[in-house]
């Protein structure tokens, strides 16, 4: 991108001054060399996105950002229905709620790798991932409202896992509003035997390594030491997340222009929150939140038994589950004064700060845990939600690397059993039904998770405390 | 006769995170159904899908662009609660409706080795339109 369309505020901030139709600047967060390699479409998107109705202070993008649908991917904006404003499919993106979970295993790394091998064939035996593949529950019509309005809860209740589990997820595991009446027929029967299951594309679930602690005390009170290991999961609503965002970005475009809302591409299609397709789009939306966290859930339980007999000393323990595609309302202060937002996050992760409500009481001294999934066979990291970031951003930061090439790029660049063989001499064990799926999510096909963990932390989004790499890795 | 210009055809192109689908017909309906095949491309190659069995698929939106892109998440919705791949497709207008076919079998993950499953059709590069020199050209992003 060319770095003259933007005034640049300090080191890590760019700014897009408000021209033509923008109510709000746009304000990119990341360092020169992210901004140069971002696609021009991101400024775009984020001028675009500054230009929607009710839109509070500006319209932003996380280091990470990438062309995205309507809203860039890694973007961030908060809306005031108090000034008409307007809640987006397209701003939540099709995969509501995907999220990233991790959890201690009370192992360390050598005892990981003394039964990695059978651990990974064991957990690719027992997780339902890739196309096609089901779950062992099959919902009922009654079943699966209960488990639209009860998310992680509801799995908790039909036993899968524990009840403790619940503090250490968002919303303490169960999205309150959730209205299992708007979400339709057709995606409730898309997801009737896909409860439990990964999915696939950049989906996994990993068996990782805590490789480095940053921040001594932040470590120590997120459980996280070197050499300790950790399990983690990154998935989303499955096919009835796809299907509402599918839906409701019709409805919402058809509806759009009965609002006299004008959009300058139709994939910005939106309502105003205070609408029947808006409210109908946010309960529909909060019942995916549930079933993402209720889908986590489970896959949490299936690998608490596959770890339980291989490695009987193990110990599954929530660290946290955080979503990076949703629309929360929350109370954030704008020029010193208290008001209630509608803030979309696509691609982008909570990250609240020391001491918000809505962080765990064991952790809320420290600020909320950021998981940041990094692409198959690279790292991850654990950051803090910093105190700093609610001004900023209203409280939010980066969510992965972001691809730095394309699938079809990438399949012409790599081929899946050499990417596995490689991975393996390094060890790390990747599983996976799909070669060409492996050679599609190629840790080259990624930009730097690094570069983009370091731009959040130097932008004042978050702070580092562990960088995780992989051991096993079940790619869907 | 030029592979790269004869039609009907499909191709993908490039979109960072996600595929561009698009289709090429000497009508608007044969451009519809190589659009088709080029999001089934997206999973699996559509030369291992054998044409078995039909289904009927039905779908109307206000206009032809908003309705390539009800055609294309009807078959994601059919391929994903049937656990079916398609290969081949019969597309009808009657209006602002589309009546059409869409042909394939069971996922057989052994023969077909699926890469990666498509969340829905997208609005971004949504276009429909007639070249110059009359071909008819439908396309899209998918989200996968």
């Amino acid at each position: 991108m060319d770095l003259s369309r933007f005034k640049r505020r300090s080191e890590h901030e760019w700014e897009i001054e408000p021209h033509g139709a923008m109510r709000v600047p746009g304000v990119i967060y990341a360092t020169e060399s992210l901004v140069r390699d971002m696609d021009d479409k991101v400024y775009e998107q984020v001028v675009n996105v500054a230009a929607l109705p009710g839109i509070v202070k500006a319209s932003y993008a996380m280091p990470d950002a990438h062309w995205g649908y309507g809203f860039p991917i890694g973007g961030v904006a908060a809306f005031d229905p108090e000034e008409g404003g307007i809640v987006s499919a397209g701003g939540v993106g099709y995969d509501i709620s995907c999220g990233v979970r991790s959890l201690h295993t009370g192992l360390s790394a050598r005892q990981v790798r003394a039964v990695q091998e059978r651990l990974a064939d064991c957990l690719y035996a027992r997780i339902p991932a890739g196309l096609g593949s089901t779950g062992s529950i099959r919902l009922g019509a009654s079943e699966m409202d209960a488990m639209l309005t009860g998310g992680a809860r509801w799995a908790v209740k039909r036993g899968y896992g524990e009840a403790a589990d619940l503090e250490r997820i968002e919303e303490g595991g169960c999205m309150a509003q959730a209205k299992p009446d708007c979400v339709s027929d057709r995606a409730k029967q898309r997801q009737r035997d896909e409860m439990g299951t990964l999915g696939s594309g950049n989906h996994y679930l990993e068996v990782q390594n805590v490789a480095q602690v940053f921040d001594a005390e932040l470590a120590r009170a997120f459980g996280l030491r070197e050499g300790a290991t950790l399990l983690t999961i990154h998935c989303g609503s499955r096919g009835l997340g796809h299907q509402i965002g599918t839906e409701f970005l019709k409805r919402m475009a058809i509806a759009g222009s009965q609002h006299g809302i004008r959009l300058p591409d139709r994939e910005l299609a939106c309502a105003p929150i205070r609408s029947p397709v808006g409210e109908d789009y946010l309960g529909a939306m909060r019942a995916a939140i549930n079933c993402a966290l209720a889908n986590r859930q489970i896959l949490t339980h299936l690998a608490r038994e596959v770890f339980a007999a291989i490695v009987p000393a193990a110990r599954l323990e929530l660290l946290y589950d955080v979503s990076h595609n949703t629309c929360k309302v929350e109370q954030h202060v704008v020029d010193g004064v208290k008001r209630e937002l509608y803030v979309h996050r696509k691609g982008a992760t909570r990250a609240f700060g020391p001491g918000h409500p809505d962080v765990p009481p064991a952790l809320r001294a420290f600020g909320q845990p950021v998981l940041i999934g990094g692409s198959m066979g690279t790292a991850s990291y654990v950051l803090a939600g910093a105190e700093s970031g609610e001004a900023r951003s209203f409280a939010s930061a980066c969510h992965g690397a972001g691809r730095a090439m394309s699938r079809h790029q990438a399949t012409k660049q790599w081929n899946g059993r050499h990417v596995i063989d490689e991975l393996a001499a390094r060890g790390i064990l990747i599983r996976s039904p799909s070669q060409r799926g492996v050679a599609e999510e190629a840790p080259g096909a990624y930009k730097d998770v690094s570069e983009v963990v370091d731009a959040s932390e130097a932008a004042g989004l978050a702070k580092k405390v562990a960088l995780l790499e992989p051991l096993v890795c079940i790619k869907g | 006769m030029n592979h790269a210009t004869s039609i009907p055809r499909w191709e993908h192109f490039d979109h960072m995170a996600d595929i561009g689908v698009r289709g090429f017909g000497a009508t608007r309906e044969q451009a519809f159904e190589q659009a088709a095949v080029a999001l089934c491309a997206v999973i699996a190659d559509p030369v291992n899908v054998a044409p078995r069995e039909a289904v009927a698929i039905e779908c109307e939106a206000p206009d032809e662009e908003l309705l390539l892109a009800e055609w294309l998440n009807a078959l994601v919705f059919e391929m994903s609660t049937r656990k079916m791949l398609f290969s081949r497709f019969v597309v009808r207008f009657e209006g602002t409706r589309l009546a059409g076919e869409a042909w394939g079998e069971g996922v057989d993950s052994s023969r077909h080795h699926p890469a990666v499953e498509v969340k829905g059709a997208t609005y971004t590069e949504l276009k429909v339109s007639r070249q110059q020199d009359g071909t008819w050209v439908a396309q899209c992003v998918v989200d996968v």
